[in-house]
């Protein structure tokens, strides 16, 4: 059942999708948007290491811990990002990222 | 073609079709809803992959906890019907030239590589076998980069309420105006 899906598809998504969230991050200005493409790039590595452990070691289950551990350092991430965001929006009236160039307010 | 296919072409479809249209929405609501449908795709991956514990936490923590925080600061932040900018030609261009660039580069190795699938007996993936390796000190376990997590969450829960405090001078200074 699982090989009828070779590896390779799920690679070639997770790196569409990786890619997809890097050009989000150049093209965007708004933070909330950077954060969200951020999430975006996190998400398409743990499709690679899910696919990985299950094709490759799945007497294994190193991709699964990993994919695990990214998932709570995403959540963390986020709530220091939107922390921060709300902190900027606060000071400056505005989150875009090319207005916000003052390090010390 | 298989059920299986069928399910695979979907979420993969999905998966790309909305981030794409995340990153390029003008409107950020919009943006944090595509971005939902793509997470919840995701667990439909994992979810295919057998891996339904960790689909159980993809729905959980990414779309019932990050989701909401994002949707939470967008409303504090933004109008709803605000509409971001048109952007400037030259970054969608480096933007999608990087991009591009890289991914070709990416697909290009990979399928270059010959996989050699691994046909052991899978192992079982349930709560109890997650847990026992989650605190296990010996061999294979993880226990150590469990521990890490929980500081770091501590150090996330105080950073957050040291950020998102306000600051007493400043404070201050608004109530004279």
């Amino acid at each position: 059942m699982l090989h009828t899906i070779p590896l390779h598809y799920f690679l070639i998504v997770g790196t569409l999708m990786f890619f997809i969230g890097v050009a989000g991050f150049i093209i965007r200005r708004n933070l909330i948007t950077i954060l969200m493409s951020v999430e975006l790039m996190l998400n398409a590595v743990n499709i690679n290491f899910l696919a990985v452990n299950r094709y490759l070691y799945p007497h294994h289950l190193e991709g699964h811990f990993f994919t695990l551990f990214i998932v709570a350092i995403a959540a963390a991430e986020a709530s220091i990002a939107i922390a921060l965001i709300i902190n900027i929006y606060r000071r400056f009236s505005t989150i875009d990222v090319d207005q916000v160039s003052d390090m010390k307010y | 073609m298989s059920l299986h296919e069928i399910l695979f072409i979907v979420f993969s479809t999905v998966v790309l079709l909305f981030s794409l249209m995340t990153v390029l929405s003008r409107r950020i609501l919009r943006s944090a809803t595509y971005l939902l449908l793509v997470l919840v795709a995701t667990a439909g991956i994992y979810l295919w992959l057998q891996y339904e514990f960790m689909a159980a936490v993809q729905v959980a923590l990414y779309a019932g906890g990050i989701v909401v925080i994002i949707v939470f600061s967008i409303l504090l932040t933004h109008h709803i019907h605000h509409r971001s900018k048109p952007f400037p030609p030259v970054r969608v261009i480096t933007g999608l030239g990087v991009a591009g660039l890289g991914a070709a580069l990416t697909i290009w190795a990979i399928l270059q590589h010959d996989f050699h699938y691994h046909e052991a007996e899978p192992l079982e993936v349930n709560a109890k076998v997650i847990g026992q390796h989650l605190v296990n000190t010996g061999d294979g376990g993880y226990a150590l980069p469990f521990e890490v997590i929980s500081v770091l969450l501590l150090a996330v829960l105080v950073g957050a309420i040291v950020v998102a405090k306000k600051d007493k001078a400043n404070e201050q200074t608004s109530e004279n105006k």
